[in-house]
């Protein structure tokens, strides 16, 4: 065995990108006098951008070849693979990041947040999760979600002088501390049983008669346990609403997207390239996660007044629709080609959330802090179309996508390819499920986005004021990004990681 | 030119929003009027010697991932059903721009009504069955805010309900359509009428078409899923109130008739007694919750759902002039209750009340001309011979004494009778709200009261659907003789 490996610096060049841009944020704000922190947020921006060019031309490279790129190797396995689920992925992410970005812009400024400090931990926290959507080791994705959890601790906590974000940050700390040690053992029972780190190794060692199963079993669902914390699906769920309504808008946005994806990436690469030859064991398990996220999300979201609350079951309640494919894989055990398939709908489904979800984000950051609230009560919209009629309609369009109603096509795409996979699995009952659930969904984003468009104290809508000029370029991004899925979402429908034999 | 009938209503939708609000209305009018001239178009130029297979074609691919294909196509089915929405939209639109009543917020209004235009069309063309639940969705979204942005004093509630209830619906139908999906592995809605069921078994041709007909239940509706529908109607602005009686409720019986009867073919066998047995308990519901209304739209509502009883009883025979006699029954429907809640719209206006006690009779002494349409569009509504009513419940009677192989003849006997029974009841409350009406003095309180008698506008809307009403009434081979090679080819299998 080599000592000494080559390093293929193209492949790795996304997450090196950001993560040296994080460095020299930090070195620069230590540098730079106050009146200049603008610039560092546009040092910051221009990092996600660069990395998001190297994306594409890694893309460039990968996709006519259909083979994927990989580095740090043994033998044919590679501990980190660059292939068409990583480049969409960190597509995704870049994307995510950039509008979480302009976002945040106006609230390091707002609510006096250290600049240097908050980009550094953002661009850190987002290189983790680009790193994620490429490991194809158990390794490098504990390391890359601890990656992108540590940061998120202290932005979450970062508007100090508020009691809320403090304790919003001390408990998802020691949500993600216990959920960590959870799958880390899990991890540990997983490679005593096979020997091995690598996914595809112990996707083989898996289907070998020799394998301890019953440990190696256990070891499966403690680790999906451990992602079970880190995409907040239902029970492990508690910490969400809480550490979104803590901290600021932004960094919600960037938990709510950014922080999901990169659990889902995990997820997906864990139980489909890694234990895909169990799914008989974790595929009825993730079902049940899929069926009580849903529900639970969808039923307490019903009752939420504050627009961040609200927020914040919701997407415990998609997490579910997320995972809703993926649980129907018991039935599929040994044929990859449909595990495929159902792995597509999850990563369809998660990218065009990611889209959709930031648009409203970006709305509710440019509505603010309203009584301690971030983004205000869902009452303090109404009238909003006639005070600010694009801002309005831009939400109405994002509400209506994670509805999957159309004029929200993307979103009612998604749906159908997440409620195919679930019946090619043989899981009516979960479909039906959904079905319920999808109207237990629309009542209330109908209720948010009704208010838009009634008659109301327009006074408080127009104070306001005018849109700034990032939010702008923000909403803009997401909107046309859910518009272009809408058109083709082909685009991001139909990716799975490349799975072996 | 079937993506004309298309883009037509869908660009205009989008250019409306950047007009003036005055010129708001009137462009409308030019859209829907240009949408029905294409519609026209495709009526003259229609084969009518092959009415059985899809005509002016279109089939681009979208989304191969979920075989989501742009996949369009004119037959005898759906070539009246086009040309009617096409009407009824003109006629609402030019509803909207008389000068005596122009609504607020017109642009908006306008945009919503050519977007349900654009879905409610697309329904109607679209020969994939992806393609299909699109259109049927992108309905809701614009009907929902006509409702809430326009309607009633309850019109929050009413329109909440909607939605979340036909959401509902679709939900059920697109489990249903993807389960089909999963055992056929294709979308195309010619391919699978050809197939007629071959290669699925009777479990799952009996499960499909229960998700299918059971989430298209809602639309129709078939009682006891109708609760929405009085609110709906009720609370919604005429041409909301138009809209959803003369066509809404049409995608769900087409539905039924292009997917669920012709694609599970023993599947429709096994649950059609049920669907007639819904049928006919709607009918008789719906006549005796007629009898006890108040409220004149409230009463044209819950007639609706009697009517949707006679076009399923019709569908549940599953033989060609019982399908043909639902497919008549539809377009009848529409006309006569567009014209209805045109009229009460109207009443409305005048009285500024829908309630019967509060009008308290006398509408023919104090406008004639408004009191005889009135008078007209109710005898049409309950099936006098000689006008469009008439026939669709005939005919759908009729085909009840002889049902398709494979159904008990001694239940449909029973149906018909129940159905029969109520004919009478339906006659019954229209003429008892005629009575209360039209008939009569007028009133003290509205005798001082001055307003006018039918105006050139008004009759401008109206006649096309008197002419029809009547026409369809005297020929109804206008309809069938466009519909009958269709349903044949879609019985037989392609």
């Amino acid at each position: 065995m080599q000592t000494i490996q080559s390093v293929d610096y193209l492949a790795v060049a996304p997450p090196l990108m950001l993560a040296l841009t994080a460095v020299g944020v930090l070195v620069a704000d230590a540098f730079l006098p106050a009146r200049r922190s603008p610039w560092i947020g546009g040092a910051a921006l221009t990092g996600v951008l660069l990395a998001l060019a190297a994306d594409l031309v890694l893309a460039v490279g990968v996709l006519p070849q259909d083979r994927p790129r990989g580095t740090f190797c043994v033998g044919a396995s590679c501990s980190y693979s660059v292939d068409r689920f990583t480049l969409l992925f960190q597509a995704v992410l870049l994307v995510a990041g950039t509008v979480v970005l302009l976002l945040a812009n106006g609230e390091v400024r707002r609510a006096g947040l250290p600049a240097g400090e908050f980009h550094f931990l953002l661009l850190t926290a987002l290189a983790g999760a680009l790193t994620i959507a490429a490991g194809r080791d158990l390794v490098i994705l504990v390391v890359g979600l601890e990656v992108v959890s540590l940061p998120v601790f202290a932005l979450v906590a970062l508007r100090r002088y508020d009691g809320r974000s403090a304790e919003a940050g001390l408990t998802m700390f020691l949500v993600s501390v216990t959920s960590t040690a959870v799958m880390l053992f899990g991890v540990s029972l997983v490679y005593g049983a096979t020997g091995s780190m690598l996914l595809d190794t112990i996707s083989a060692a898996l289907r070998r008669p020799g394998t301890p199963h019953t440990v190696a079993a256990t070891g499966v669902v403690l680790v999906l346990v451990g992602f079970g914390f880190k995409v907040s699906a239902v029970p492990f769920h508690f910490w969400a609403p809480d550490t979104y309504q803590g901290a600021p808008i932004a960094v919600a946005a960037f938990l709510s997207v950014v922080s999901k994806a990169a659990g889902f990436a995990g997820l997906v690469l864990v139980l489909t390239v890694g234990f895909g030859s169990y799914a008989g064991v974790w595929g009825p398990l993730v079902a049940v996660l899929a069926a009580a996220s849903m529900t639970v999300g969808n039923l307490v979201a019903l009752r939420q007044r504050a627009a961040i609350r609200l927020l914040a079951w919701s997407s415990i309640a998609q997490a579910g629709y997320m995972l809703a494919p993926l649980g129907a894989a018991a039935g599929l055990v040994g044929e990859p080609r449909v595990l495929g398939v159902l792995a597509a709908a999850t990563v369809g489904y998660v990218a065009i959330y990611a889209v959709m979800n930031l648009g409203v984000f970006a709305v509710l950051s440019f509505v603010g802090w309203i009584d301690g609230l971030g983004g205000g009560r869902l009452d303090d919209y109404r009238g909003m179309a006639r005070s600010h009629p694009a801002l309005a309609l831009a939400l109405a369009f994002c509400l209506a996508c994670l509805a999957g109603l159309p004029p929200g096509l993307a979103g009612l795409f998604a749906k159908i390819v997440v409620f195919r996979g679930v019946l090619t699995g043989g899981y009516g009952w979960l479909a039906v499920l959904m079905a319920v659930n999808t109207v237990l969904g629309l009542a209330y984003y109908l209720a948010w986005a009704s208010r838009l468009f009634a008659p109301g104290p327009s006074e408080s809508t127009a104070a306001f004021g005018p849109v700034p000029r990032h939010v702008a370029i923000a909403v803009g991004l997401a909107v046309a990004g859910t518009a272009l899925m809408s058109v083709l979402p082909q685009l991001v429908l139909g990716v799975a990681p490349t799975l072996g034999g | 030119m079937t993506v004309l009938l298309l883009v037509l209503p869908l660009l205009g939708c989008l250019a409306v929003l950047g007009l003036p609000p005055k010129r708001a209305a009137a462009f409308g009018v030019a859209v829907t009027s240009a949408t029905l001239a294409t519609a026209l178009l495709m009526a003259a130029t229609f084969d009518y010697h092959r009415s059985g297979f899809a005509q002016f074609s279109v089939n681009a691919p979208w989304i191969p991932l979920i075989d989501l294909r742009i996949h369009l196509g004119v037959d005898g089915i759906s070539l009246p059903l086009v040309v009617l929405t096409a009407l009824l939209c003109a006629l609402c639109a030019g509803y909207l721009a008389r000068p005596s009543g122009q609504p607020e917020r017109p642009r908006a209004l306008v945009a919503l009504l050519l977007l349900t235009e654009v879905g409610m069309l697309g329904t109607f063309v679209a020969l994939n069955l992806l393609l299909f639940f699109v259109f049927f969705e992108v309905v809701l979204v614009p009907m929902y805010a006509v409702i809430a942005g326009w309607g009633g004093q309850r019109r929050a509630a009413a329109a909440r309900q909607f939605i979340l209830y036909t959401l509902l619906g679709s939900g059920v139908l697109l489990v249903g359509l993807l389960l089909l999906y999963s055992r056929t592995s294709t979308m195309d809605m010619v391919v699978l009428v050809g197939r007629a069921g071959t290669g699925l078994s009777h479990g799952v041709q009996v499960l499909g078409f229960l998700l299918i007909a059971g989430g298209l239940a809602v639309k129709v509706p078939v009682w006891p899923l109708h609760s929405w529908l009085p609110d709906a109607h009720t609370q919604a602005p005429t041409v909301g109130s138009v809209l959803l009686a003369g066509v809404l409720l049409k995608m769900g019986t087409y539905g039924m008739v292009r997917i669920a009867v012709p694609m599970l073919p023993e599947g429709a066998v096994a649950l059609a007694p049920a669907l007639g047995a819904l049928g006919v308990a709607g009918i008789v519901y719906a006549a005796l919750a007629c009898l006890a209304q108040r409220d004149l739209k409230r009463l044209i509502a819950f007639s609706s759902v009697g009517h949707m009883g006679f076009v399923l009883l019709g569908i549940a025979t599953l033989t060609p002039v019982g399908i043909n006699a639902a497919l008549l029954g539809n377009i009848a429907h529409g006309l006569i209750t567009g014209l209805l809640f045109f009229l009460v719209g109207g009443i409305a206006q005048r009285y500024g009340s829908t309630d019967i006690d509060r009008i308290g009779g006398g509408l023919l002494a104090k406008a004639p001309r408004l009191g005889s349409l009135l008078v007209f569009a109710a005898v049409a509504s309950l099936g006098l011979p000689g006008l469009a009513g008439f026939w669709g419940e005939m005919l759908a009677m009729l085909s009840a004494f002889r049902p398709a192989g494979g159904l008990n003849p001694a239940l449909y006997l029973v149906f018909l009778a129940v159905a029969g029974l109520g004919t009478v009841l339906t006659a019954a409350y229209f003429l008892v709200m005629l009575r209360r009406v039209a008939q009569g003095v007028v009133p003290p309180r509205w005798t001082a009261e001055r307003f006018g008698d039918v105006t050139a506008r008004e009759w401008v809307a109206w006649t096309p659907l008197l002419v029809l009403v009547l026409a369809i009434g005297l020929w109804p081979r206008i309809v069938l003789g466009v519909t009958d090679g269709a349903v044949r080819v879609l019985l037989r299998g392609g």
